[in-house]
This record gives C-alpha cells, structure tokens and sequence, in this order.
C-alpha cells in the first residue's frame, strides 16, 4: 500500500508540472497576456504603401499594443490598401484625426502600425475610419537616402 | 517475374491484414475505457511507467535543444542585428515542431519500446492467454491503461520539453551571450500565438502520443510468441513511431499553418 | 459411448472437429468427449496440437468446422461476454505457470477472485490461504514470481486456477521439464484436487507413464485424429503397432526413426 502511495504522489507531480509547463507556454511564451481578438470595435485606415505589414500585426499607441490588424485590403477605385484594425474596447479614447504610420521593428523586423493620437475631441468608434496615414518606408528609399547623405558627407569632407 | 509479383502481392495482403488487425485493437482499446474509469488506479501505475519514467529524459534532451537552438539561432540572426528576435526563434522551434516530435521520438525510444516488450513477453509467457482463462480480457485490463497512460503523457512531456527548452535558450542567449533579457521575453510573447502555436503544438502531441503507444501496443501483441519475435516487434515499434511521428507532422503542418 | 463407461452425458462433447492453421490441418474430425468427475488424458507426440486443443476447448481458438459443448453450450456460438462467463467455470494451468511477473503469489492468487466478486478484504485472505494451503505453498505466499522454481510456479497457477471453485480443470503438459520430486508432487496433486473437489481434468501431456498412473481414460491424437482412446490398462497393450510404440516408447517402429529422405546411397553418392 506504502509503495502504491509513492506512485500516486509522483503522477501527481508528474501531471502538475507538466500542467505548469503548459501554463508557462500559455503565459509567459504566447501572447495570452495580450489582449484577445476578439472584442473591441473594427475601424480601418487606406495607405498608399503598406510594405510587409501582415495580418495580425499589432496596433500601437506610444507603443503600447492597442490592437491587431485583422484584414488588409486592395481599394480598386482609390488603388490604395485598405486596413482592418480591432482595437480593444479598453482603449476607447483614440481621437479622430489620429495619424496612422506604418513602422518596421528593427531594422529588419516585422511591421507594425503605430497611431500618433491627434487633437479632436470626438473619438474613433466602430467602423471609424482614420483618412491621416504615412505608408511604410520601404527599404530601397531607406537605402537611397543612406547612400544620399553618405554622398554629401564625403562631398562636404571633401 | 510472376514470382516477384506474386511476393509482392502476398506482402500488400499481409499489410492490410496487419492494418485490420491493429484497427480492430484500437476498437477493443477505446472499448476498454469505462471498464478503466472503474480502476482509476491502473491507470496511475501506468502513468508512472509510461509518463514520470520518460520525464528524466525529456526535460534534458529539451534543455539542451534549447541551448542549442539558442547558440545557433544567436550566430545567424546577430549577422542581422536580430539577436531580439532570438525569443522568437527558440521558443516557435521548439513549441511549433521540436517539442512535439522530439519529444515523440523520445517517447517512442523509452516508454514505447518497453511497452512492445513487455506486452510481447506477457504474450510470450502466456500471461495473456491466462488472464482470458481467468475471464478477464487482456486486453481491456492490460493495453488500455496503457494506451491512455501514453495518450495523455505526450502533451505533457511535450510541453515539459518546450518550457525547459525556453529556459535553456534563455540561458545561453541572455545569461551568456548578451541578448537582452527584457527582448528575449517581449518579442517571444509578441510573436507566439496561444491559438495557433501553443494549441496546434498540443494536438500534435496528442495525436503522436496516440499514435506511438497504438503501434508498441499493437507491436507487442501482434508479435511471434519467442524471443526473436519481441525484439523484432521493439525494433518495428521504434522505427514504425519514428516515420509515423515524422510523417503526421509534415501532414499536421500543413493542416494547421499552410493556408 | 460404448467400451463400459457409463452414460452419463459428458461435460465437454467434441464432434467434428476440424482445425486448420497455414492452410494444414491440425485436427481433421476428432471426436471426444470428456466426462464428469474422471481425469481424462490427452495424448500424442509433440506437435500434434494438444495444447491447440485445450484452446480450443476455452475458446480461444475457433475451429474450420465441427462442435465443442461444455456443458451443453457451443463454446463457439457464444457470445464473447457469455464466453467470460463459461471461463469462469473452466481454470487452466499453462505449460509456464503464466503467473503476471509484477504480482506476489498471494495476490496472483487473489487476482481472480478480486476481479470477479465483491468480497471483502480478509475473506479473500482465507481463501487465498487455503487454496495455496491445497497445494503446500502457503509460505511461500510474499515471494515474486521470479523467485519460484519452474515446479513452485506451477503449483501457484493451479492455486490459481481453482481460485474460483471451476468446474473443469485443464492441464497443459503439467509434467514436461520437472524434476523427479515436483513431478511426483504435481501427479499426486492432479488427482488429490480432482477427488476432493469432485473437479473434472482434462490432463494433455506426452509423459506415458505419468499421465498414465493418474488418468481414467486416455485419447490418443495423432495426424490430426484420434487414434486410439479407453482406459490405460488397455491402451498400452493396444492391438494397434503405433500406438504400442508409443506408450512404450519404442525407438522404432510404424513412427520410424529417419526423418522421410531418399536412400543414404543415392544421398552419399550423388552430390556435387
């Protein structure tokens, strides 16, 4: 009976820690943390150049995560891209001139959407739309105007 | 040429009739389970044999995936200036794939092997043979617990292999090369879904723990009753796991983040 | 049946029998029966498929063609839960003892009675007790499996065997590798638990003399059939050549001692 016990205690540890190693890879791993995806309110932003964004990709503001990207677009009538956003309900006081940029984490990181807020007192609700966006920088321009300014500084060195 | 043709017939004939065979197992397993849920204490002492025996080897093999993982990924992604994105890449490898099908083919090694063994020597000594004199059926009271044992041990030894392999890349990648601390966790919760990472790599491991305790089973009591026959039937049960294992991920794969 | 056995239906009827296993018959329409309250003994030369028979008999094996009744059921028209049923009265002791490996003798023992009632604790204790009493193995009851010689172990699968008060008893060469001691025990044991628990046994062996010393009836199976059955008395001064070479143990005879091969002149002679 004793030694049936000790099996019984070591299955118990046994099933904790692998349950807690279940929960670390849900907490500390993934991003359960973060907000879910499904509540919030919908609103969409056009962009001349979305680059690499994808689906899925976070929303931020003063780079907090506000949201996630959920759908992107062609606009056939205005050529642009169009972007669905969810924001998190909790964040409900974005205003409604914001400016939407599209920003690289790193220098070859993912892209993401960083909204700098604006100064109206109405604020974005479902179906918002935000009309001030900068599209992505694309990696040829950031070469250009690397090689640009390399080329002034060796003419001013010069 | 007929006689090639012949042979190769006979051993179509002989796979399928070994595909039945284990199919109508699996039925009298799955059968077997409300007599288990009777005898929650078979179950236990399985899950003692199967699951806390194969843990030692586990959590090491991942411990050291991990440091290696870690030491790899920081060489390539610091020629990018990435090395934030080590998280990244340590804790996708091993939740999405190395987790799940290393710690299979672990599995497969330690607790599936014995499994084949012991089943193919009570058969052998005609233990099984016993218990149905003794009007009792090996099979519901022998293989199901077993099978059960090794179903739900997987995911946990899965994830125990990822959480261990994490810290391990945590360790080399932060504590000895350098990588920031802060970013190794930031970009890893940033970029691992709960949904599509976590989960997926859990159902994969259900689905090779079901899969590599179903074949040591049906290998240890499908074998000849002799001594060459159960170790013929441990090999099979290895190598039979290992392309099982290896086959179903690529499927699962790409059933779950091909689209 | 005729040759003065008494009317008494049998408890275990054979028609017909026909076995095949890879396409060769193992048994070709043997006939049997098998009565109550006597040890009859199942005989033959190795690879007759004796203990294919005692298979059979429990229905773990299904027969091409013919009938088996214990007692007045087709074992192989059951269904397999009245099958477990019809077990419960039959035990068997397996060439090996079949003892599970991971259980001590007393709980090998206990093993069916815990699985097929609801008896408390301390009276499966005294069951247990006394059914390895009944085979001189109380003391033994802590020691493993492992720990048993080949004649112990066998003696604790009988123990087991007739854990549930069985009907039948069936022995599957009881006596093969044992040593002039435990053999002398084992015979005396057959016949010492078939009279005093009015059991019925079924003994398959090859040891003549053994089996022959304790059996009421002997069938004598060969080639798939029987060959000849009565009482031993009778059998081993039998008119029939073979089977006198075999109840003697004769070296030759109508069972010749080469191996079929064609002439040791033609097979010296003609090699390369």
């Amino acid at each position: 009976m004793r030694q049936s016990r000790g099996v019984e205690i070591t299955v118990g540890l046994f099933m904790a820690i692998g349950l807690v190693a279940l929960f670390f890879l849900a907490m500390q791993v993934s991003n359960l943390a973060d907000l879910s995806d499904s509540e919030g309110y919908h609103i969409t932003a056009h962009f001349d150049n979305i680059g690499g964004l994808k689906v899925k990709a976070p929303v931020t503001m003063a780079g907090v995560t506000v949201g996630r990207v959920t759908a992107i677009d062609y606009d056939k009538e205005t050529y642009e891209a169009v972007v669905s956003m969810t924001i998190s309900s909790h964040y409900d006081r974005i205003p409604e001139d914001s400016f939407a940029k599209i920003f690289t984490a790193g220098l070859l990181g993912e892209k993401y959407i960083g909204l700098d807020p604006g100064g109206s007192d109405l604020f974005l609700e479902e179906g918002g739309r935000i009309s001030m966006t900068q599209s992505s920088l694309v990696l040829e321009e950031i070469i250009g105007q690397f090689l640009f300014s390399k080329a002034q500084e060796a003419d001013s060195g010069g | 040429m007929t006689r090639q043709l012949a042979r190769l017939g006979r051993a179509g004939i002989q796979s399928i009739e070994r595909l039945g065979r284990g199919h109508l197992l699996l039925l009298n397993l799955l059968a077997g389970l409300a007599d288990l849920a009777l005898r929650p204490t078979l179950l236990i002492k399985q899950l003692y044999a199967v699951g806390v025996l194969s843990v030692a080897i586990v959590t090491v093999s991942g411990l050291f995936v991990g440091m290696v993982l870690s030491l790899q990924g920081y060489y390539i992604l610091s020629r990018f200036g990435a090395e934030e994105t080590l998280g990244v890449m340590v804790a996708a490898s091993l939740v999405r794939e190395l987790g799940p099908v290393v710690s299979a083919l672990l599995f497969a090694g330690r607790a599936g092997s014995a499994l084949t063994a012991e089943i193919g020597l009570m058969k052998a000594t005609e233990q099984l043979a016993g218990l149905e004199m003794m009007a009792v059926n090996p099979v519901k009271r022998i293989l199901t617990p077993r099978f059960f044992a090794g179903f739900l041990s997987m995911p946990l030894l899965a994830a125990m292999f990822s959480a261990i392999g994490v810290l391990g890349g945590y360790f080399v990648g932060v504590g000895l090369l350098g990588v920031d601390g802060g970013a190794y966790w930031s970009q890893m919760q940033a970029n691992i879904d709960l949904h599509e990472d976590i989960f997926n790599g859990v159902i994969k491991s259900f689905v090779f723990g079901w899969v590599c305790t179903w074949i040591a089973l049906f290998q240890g009591y499908d074998c000849l009753p002799t001594s060459e026959g159960v170790s013929r039937a441990t090999t099979r049960t290895v190598v039979h796991s290992a392309f099982a294992v290896l086959g179903l991920d690529f499927v699962l794969t790409a059933l779950m983040f091909g689209n | 049946m005729a040759k003065g056995r008494s009317v008494e239906k049998p408890l275990v009827r054979i028609r017909g029998l026909r076995f095949l296993r890879a396409g060769r018959a193992i048994f070709d329409g043997v006939d049997l029966d098998i009565l109550r309250g006597g040890v009859t003994a199942i005989m033959g030369p190795s690879g007759t498929g004796k203990t294919t028979l005692l298979k059979l008999i429990a229905g773990q094996l299904r027969p091409n063609a013919g009938s088996i009744e214990f007692a007045g059921e087709d074992i192989h028209r059951l269904r397999s839960k009245e099958l477990y049923r019809l077990r419960m009265r039959m035990g068997m002791l397996f060439q090996s003892g079949a003892l599970l490996t991971d259980l001590s003798v007393f709980d090998n023992v206990a093993y069916p009675i815990r699985e097929h009632t609801r008896l408390p604790e301390s009276l499966i204790r005294r069951l247990v007790l006394l059914k390895l009493e009944a085979v001189g193995l109380r003391g033994a009851r802590d020691l493993m499996p492992s720990e048993l010689s080949g004649g112990m172990a066998r003696r604790v699968a009988l123990a087991r065997a007739i854990a549930l008060d069985p009907s039948m008893v069936m022995y599957d060469e009881p006596f093969t590798g044992q040593d002039p001691i435990s053999m002398g025990i084992l015979i005396q044991l057959v016949r010492r638990l078939n009279d005093a628990s009015r059991l019925t046994s079924i003994v398959v062996s090859h040891d003549v003399k053994e089996t022959a010393q304790i059996a009421d009836y002997i069938y004598v199976i060969s080639q798939g059939r029987v060959m000849e059955h009565g009482v031993p008395e009778r059998l081993l001064d039998s008119d029939s050549a073979w089977v006198r070479q075999f109840m003697h143990g004769l070296p030759d005879g109508p069972v010749p001692f080469h191996y079929p091969a064609q002439s040791l002149e033609q097979d010296l002679f003609s090699g390369p």
